[in-house]
């Protein structure tokens, strides 16, 4: 699928030393997308956006230099969960919401792997949505794509936690009554160091995104749109149609005005952010964007332009701040405690533990 | 001083009970450690309300901890305490029925006051009212005298009041002759850093004691021989500890680290503490954000290479069943650690029970078979631990090591193994193709199995040229691949099934004095678990009376030994008693036909030992006239003929 509009590739600062442990390529070998594709056949309904974020993610792996088998995807149940399947690399199917539990354990004990999430709307949301903000607030050294296409397409069609309320679905004939999650807004507030926002559509746009992810020491969290087209068609459409898109997306670039088409942002008066047309500023200074700046706030404001309606759509990196990653210091600590006793555990320190401090010998 | 009397005994049992603030866990530990310092053989049961804080100085809030300990091998924290210290009327009132008539009962009278008294529902003081003559008691106001020892301090009355544990101590360790250099030191080591806080324990401590050489009112103290026992080092160790521990050496052993992910809850949160503190051993503890993360962590640690444990209790393992179902399938090594608690729900969070077995066996959707393992006291659960690893790191798959609230918390001598005759666990990675293709190029195929234990590869990421994919969707046998196809499905499911059948379990052993002079018992007792210590002591009675009654020991709960069928159609009657409804006879009935007899109380308590001589003997009685009617019967018939 060739994007309709193209989003400018942000710029970032940052943490970027998110692939530091893991084993690179021997220099002078280099491997392609090929190398990232299984032999298992791809079984997405025709014209599902996972084909486009698959190609993206088969295509760039090999740009990141590290070796293939240390790549792992871990995924949850869904749509987008059969994504393991399909990236030539190690990789689990697991069980609904719990991805980010596997990654977890398995980041920590394992510093030389670059570990991935796949997840889509419902199962990171809604089931898993407990161990979505404790990996984000724990900062562990993950990579996490949010697919988010606004249903639940696995189980045919029912609403999903990010279905804008009234949405008319198999479950909801009369309309959802739910009030809908903003994955950023969530993200954010979960602490999140790095948080992001693509597309499906724009493959130049959604690469960069996934790079800056990767490249992030630190949990990162990437909402990528994508068209459901059975379930839930054109659910973006009017960010690919050009001429809407350019009224509607907010582009999100370090050290930029923000700006979408005649508008820029500037501080409302509620506190938080608004878009007025630069003709109407009248001396109001409009917001430059710093993706990483300390304080989350000024990027929390950006993620509630967001709106069902998608009159005002932020689309790049919100935010990407350097923070020791959980893993890190967990590791840090077990080799520390070793580093004091003098290396690792011999025969004679576990014999010394099970004994304790206090022993009496039976002749 | 007038001389005392020393008397010596065999055994003794002994409670302190006071309100849950009062420090009675703390003063049985002591008092354990000095008696374990001493070479007796012991065995505790602390016994505390789920509430941190119940309401001061009601029955509710009381917390005791009994220990008994003996000149012979002790089976038992004991029926009866010989020796009740009673912090307050509430621990009076709600610990007296158990003592012995004769025993020795010492209050602190202190807290006997009218308010005190009517908070219980005493009307009049049992102080005074006479009805504690079948005792000896000794009301000694323990408060007023900690707080005269500690005159000199500077503290606050309530300050003082606090190291009435420590006076009570010193009393109870002086009518025992315990040694108190431990206790001394251990105070050194607690309260280093607060010199105040740690003289005044001191000379509460040291009051207490001296209290007893002094005071006319105790005639008689006591000596308790050390206990015959096998040679070599030995310490104190709980449940909790020995199962945390076991963990460790069995990585250590298996050149594995050792990641543990875990939610707090009663009674298992100290296996939480323990390992956390372990880190120079190679030990990783992720304190999740509920039970289900726990799992997920320990599962992810596992694909990684490294031994993935959780530990949890009762309601926590029916939040990890999916998770197990996905290890199942998955045939990644896993050990998950659940200490039975009283259920269902919430329950009786701080006591015990053994009603999870059926949960642990059959608590998840689909045919989904795993290894189960029970140790029988507090040490043993360092062995079982080791047990379950081995287990879990040779098949490939999740096992369920059932501990309970008594053994965690209790406490018995450990004879200390030496470490390099632990079991080897070394596991090898796959990092070889393991198969060839139709082309004769090289291939890894993630589920051809061993073919001795049926166990898949391990091959970690990382491992170039061996990339593959796993989940929870139905494998295709040997290739890994999803596969839907109906023969191969019930393929997978029997494979997985046999590889747990095909663990090797060693054969269960009866205990069967008679069977050696061709008198063998009538009678078996089968148990699991933690019910171990009271039907061996419960059979000992039985057998100094007189009588025959053979028992026998259940550690593989999932597969069950391969003689235990012909050990349970050897008898006439086999009897389990058990700390649920029936869980293990529903399983033996089940899977041998034979007709095994329950004895089920879940009152959040261990059996007594009398509790189960008394049941041994009434199906003993029934036997005889059983035997007797048909032979009457059998006459009968025959005259008629």
């Amino acid at each position: 699928m060739s994007p309709s509009i193209p989003l400018q590739v942000p710029t970032y600062r940052g943490s970027t030393d998110g692939l530091r442990d893991v084993p690179h390529l021997d220099e002078g070998v280099a491997l392609k997308k090929k190398d990232f594709t299984s032999a298992s056949e791809v079984r997405w309904c025709p014209g599902c956006g996972d084909y486009a974020i698959l190609a993206a993610v088969q295509g760039f792996m090999p740009e990141l230099g590290i070796r293939r088998e240390n790549v792992v995807c871990i995924s949850g149940i869904g749509c987008a969960s059969r994504f393991p399947y399909y990236l030539e690399s190690y990789g689990m199917h697991s069980i609904h919401g719990r991805a980010p539990t596997i990654a977890t354990g398995l980041a920590t004990s394992r510093p030389d792997l670059s570990v991935w999430i796949v997840t889509g709307d419902g199962d990171s949301l809604s089931i898993g949505g407990n161990h979505l903000i404790h990996a984000l607030r724990r900062n562990v050294n993950l990579t996490i794509l949010l697919f988010n296409n606004r249903i639940y397409g696995l189980t045919k069609g029912q609403y999903s936690p990010t279905s804008e309320q009234g949405k008319v679905t198999k479950s909801t004939p009369q309309g959802s009554v739910d009030a809908p999650f903003d994955p950023v807004s969530l993200a954010l507030g979960a602490e999140a160091t790095f948080v992001a926002r693509t597309t499906d559509s724009d493959r130049k746009h959604l690469t960069s995104v996934l790079r800056a992810a990767a490249e992030h020491r630190g949990a990162a969290l990437v909402e990528i749109f994508q068209n459901c087209p059975i379930f839930n068609d054109g659910a973006f459409d009017v960010l690919k149609d050009r001429e809407q898109a350019e009224a509607r997306i907010v582009r999100l670039e370090d050290g930029q005005v923000v700006r979408s088409g005649d508008r820029v942002a500037v501080r409302s008066a509620a506190g938080g952010v608004e878009m007025v047309a630069e003709a109407d500023l009248a001396g109001r200074e409009p917001l430059v964007h710093d993706v990483a700046a300390d304080d989350p706030s000024q990027a929390f404001a950006l993620a509630r332009l967001s709106e069902p309606t998608m009159g005002s759509v932020p689309m790049g990196v919100f935010r990407s701040v350097s923070r020791p990653t959980y893993d890190d210091l967990a590791r840090e600590q077990v080799a520390a405690a070793q580093e004091r006793a003098g290396g690792p555990a011999t025969d004679d320190d576990l014999a010394a533990l099970l004994a304790g401090a206090d022993t009496w010998s039976v002749a | 001083m007038s001389v005392k009397q020393v008397q010596r005994v065999d055994r003794v049992v002994i409670r302190f009970a006071g309100d849950s603030g009062d420090g009675m866990q703390l003063t049985g530990d002591r008092f354990t450690a000095e008696t374990a310092a001493l070479g007796n053989d012991l065995a505790t049961l602390p016994n505390f309300p789920a509430e941190i804080r119940a309401p001061a100085g009601t029955v509710l809030g009381v917390s005791s901890f009994q220990l008994h300990f003996a000149d012979h091998d002790v089976m038992t924290p004991g029926d009866h305490p010989d020796v009740l210290v009673a912090m307050n009327p509430a621990a009076l009132r709600s610990n007296l029925r158990d003592v012995r008539r004769g025993g020795t009962v010492i209050v602190d009278s202190d807290e006997f006051t009218k308010r005190n008294l009517a908070r219980v529902g005493y009307g009049a003081s049992p102080l005074e009212d006479g009805s504690l003559e079948a005792y000896q008691l000794h009301a000694l106001p323990l408060t007023s005298r900690t707080v005269e020892a500690l005159a000199e301090f500077g503290l606050s009355r309530k300050d003082a009041e606090r190291s009435k544990n420590m006076y009570a101590l010193g009393l109870v360790s002086w009518l025992y002759n315990r040694p108190t250099e431990g206790t001394e030191r251990f105070l050194r080591s607690k309260f280093g850093k607060r010199p105040q806080i740690l003289e005044a324990n001191l000379a509460a401590f040291r009051a207490g004691y001296n209290y007893g050489e002094t005071v006319e009112g105790f005639a008689v103290t006591y000596e308790i021989a050390p206990a015959p026992a096998p040679t070599g080092t030995y310490r104190n160790v709980t449940g909790n500890t020995a199962t945390a521990y076991g963990l460790v050496a069995a990585a250590h052993r298996a050149g594995l680290p050792l990641v543990l992910g875990s939610y707090p809850i009663t009674p298992a949160s100290d296996i939480l503490h323990t390992l956390s503190g372990l880190k120079r051993f190679g030990v990783t503890t992720i304190q999740a954000e509920d039970e289900i993360a726990g799992i997920g962590a320990a599962l992810g640690a596992s694909y990684g290479g490294a031994l993935g444990v959780t530990s949890t209790s009762g309601p926590g393992l029916a939040l990890k069943a999916e998770t197990i179902g996905l290890a199942v399938m998955l045939e990644l090594p896993l050990v998950v650690v659940d200490v039975q608690r009283g259920g269902p729900s919430t329950g009786l969070p701080t006591k015990t029970e053994q009603a999870d077995l059926l949960q642990a066996m059959f608590g998840r959707n689909g045919e989904a078979p795993v290894p189960v393992v029970a140790p029988r006291s507090p040490a043993d659960c360092f062995d079982a631990a080791l047990e379950a690893s081995r287990i879990a790191l040779a098949y490939r798959t999740p096992v369920l090591l059932l501990t309970d609230g008594y053994l965690a918390n209790g406490s018995e001598p450990w004879l200390l193994p030496a470490v390099s005759e632990l079991p080897d666990l070394r596991v090898e990675f796959t990092t070889q193709p393991n198969a060839t293709a139709a082309d004769g190029t090289p291939v890894f195929q993630p589920y051809k199995r061993d073919p001795e234990t049926l166990a898949r590869p391990w091959a970690v990421p990382g491992t170039p040229g061996l990339e593959h994919r796993i989940g929870g969707l139905e494998k295709a046998d040997l290739t890994g691949e999803i596969s839907y196809d109906p023969d191969n499905h019930e393929r997978m499911v029997l494979l997985r099934q046999a590889k747990v059948d095909g663990v090797t379990v060693p054969d269960v052993v009866v205990d069967d004095p008679g069977a050696a002079t061709g008198e063998p018992a009538d009678v078996l007792v089968l148990g699991w678990g933690s019910t171990y210590g009271p039907i061996a002591a419960a059979a000992r009675s039985v057998r100094e009376g007189g009588e025959r009654v053979a028992t026998a020991h259940l550690r593989h709960l999932n597969p069950f030994p391969a003689n235990l069928g012909d050990v349970l159609r050897s008898y006439r009657r086999v009897l389990v008693p058990e700390m649920n409804l029936g869980q293990l006879r529903l399983l033996l009935r089940a899977q041998y036909l034979v007709d095994v007899i329950g004895h089920n109380r879940v009152r959040g308590l261990p059996f007594t030992s009398a509790e189960l001589a008394e049941v041994v003997r009434t199906h003993l009685d029934e036997l005889a006239k059983e035997l007797a009617d048909e032979t009457i019967s059998d006459e009968t018939t025959g005259a008629g003929r």
